[in-house]
């Protein structure tokens, strides 16, 4: 349940079609290998990803990737029990390109033992004023299937859809920027069907008692992000971008970052500073004053007013740069992400403390991805 | 509510997507101007499998989502 957002990895299809639209993405190969830890909760795993192109106009991509998780987070060791799961996703492209105008259809499959996604996507690229702007229009339709591993009868569905416009505009010969809207819509079941929100008890020993969490049957989003890239005179580039969120369930968000590249002969360098700020779900509570105190009831750390930020730390090093037989070129990235958490209204019930004077909960965790590339 | 939101935005895109056929707008950075933004360090993602999973990681630590789509990058040029 830790990491289920299937249709992330969308972005692999609409990448490169959004700035450059009138050619088709370069082929290459991929072989990622992830490691999340911090929190308890451990997750690692392989992704590989493929693309060639076929024929003149039509680029083929394909992506596989696991996640291999074993928990034993906050939220399970003070509700539940550690439990080790694995989820399994299959991706497919597909490009084609006519003109000045690319098409990109997509299909997502996720798998787990108590959880199945399915995801398809389509959108189109138009390049415009002498190819100096990207309009990029984008649709995707998910549909979810929940289970529970502790009860075979239970299946709840979701449906999600995604509606995007991107603009990707080149400003001067050393600026371009893109500018993204993006509407998604959840209908169905919600919430996580394991986890529990807390209330008040005084006939229980630590104070408190828990209960299902109940989450509203929708939820409608709304995201703006935009980002600037400028190259500098001594041949680096800086970025920065800011995005704007928010939702039905009341959050909104402001998130930032800043990130700087310099290549040094075959090396490049990359370091990223990123900032996240998030008020709550209006439903959600630390602590309610009562069982089923109100029609909605959430606890997840993630639905809470929170400030997040990391720090990474990205090298890549460049081979065989003249070619070899197939191959045009190769690369080896290895990065490192230092992930921050404050929670403002969570507390971590693991101190023992009495209850209401709990002390607020801190996530460190820390991302690891080395991968290798080829282009062909 | 949701449905103006979306109807708006399609409008725009239309919109801007019409833009071309009004003419008269010269390309301010030739294609011979763009070497800069065709260096690789110039790409917004480099690295699509990367970003990918770490937007992610992101999505499943935080409560937001979504306005990160457009991640390309590059000239627009071959």
């Amino acid at each position: 349940m830790t990491m289920r957002k299937p249709v992330t990895l969308l972005l692999l299809f609409a990448s490169f079609a959004v700035s450059r639209a009138g050619v088709l993405p370069d082929d290459r190969a991929d072989i990622l290998y992830h490691l999340y830890d911090g929190g308890g909760v451990e997750i690692d795993g392989p992704s590989v990803l493929v693309r060639k192109q076929v024929g003149k106009n039509v680029s083929v991509v394909g992506n596989y990737y696991v996640d291999m998780v074993s928990s034993a987070s906050i939220d399970v060791v003070t509700t539940a029990s550690p439990y080790s799961e694995e989820r399994e996703q299959w991706s497919l492209g597909f490009d084609y390109l006519h003109g000045n105008t690319t098409m990109t259809a997509g299909y997502t499959s996720s798998t787990e033992s108590d959880f199945d996604a399915r995801t398809y996507s389509f959108s189109v690229s138009q390049d415009m004023f002498g190819d100096l702007t990207t309009l990029t229009l984008s649709y995707a339709l998910g549909d979810d299937v929940v289970g529970r591993s502790d009860d075979a009868t239970f299946s709840r569905d979701n449906t999600r859809q995604h509606y995007g416009v991107g603009l990707t505009q080149i400003l001067t010969r050393n600026l371009i920027a893109t500018l993204n809207f993006e509407t998604i819509t959840d209908e169905g079941f919600l919430n996580n069907p394991y986890r529990s929100v807390r209330y008040a008890d005084p006939s229980s020993g630590t104070g408190y008692s828990f209960e299902p969490e109940l989450y509203p049957a929708t939820r409608t989003s709304n995201a703006i992000g935009m980002r600037a890239r400028y190259f500098l005179p001594y041949r680096a580039a800086v970025q920065a971008e800011y995005r704007f969120f928010t939702d039905t369930w009341g959050i909104d968000s402001h998130t930032a970052a800043l990130t700087y590249v310099h290549p040094i002969g075959p090396w490049t360098f990359r370091a990223k500073y990123r900032w996240h700020d998030q008020s709550s779900a209006d439903f959600y509570n630390d602590l309610f004053p009562r069982p089923e105190a109100t029609n909605f009831r959430g606890r997840d750390k993630e639905l809470s007013t929170l400030t997040s930020q990391s720090l990474k730390f990205d090298a890549s090093y460049e081979f065989l740069q003249d070619g070899w037989h197939f191959i045009d070129k190769g690369s080896i990235n290895a990065s490192v992400d230092f992930l921050m958490v404050d929670y403002h209204d969570f507390s971590d019930l693991t101190a023992g403390a009495v209850v209401g004077s709990e002390p607020l909960y801190q996530l460190d965790a820390n991302v690891y991805q080395i991968f290798v590339s080829f282009w062909y | 509510m949701q449905d103006n939101t979306i109807l708006r935005l399609l409008t725009a895109a239309l919109l801007l997507a019409a833009l071309p056929a009004c003419g008269g707008i010269e390309p301010w950075v030739k294609p011979y101007e763009r070497d800069r933004l065709a260096d690789p360090i110039m790409f917004l993602d480099a690295n699509p499998v990367s970003s990918a999973y770490i937007q992610h990681v992101y999505e499943a630590r935080e409560g937001a989502r979504g306005g990160e789509g457009s991640a390309g990058g590059g000239c627009g040029c071959n």
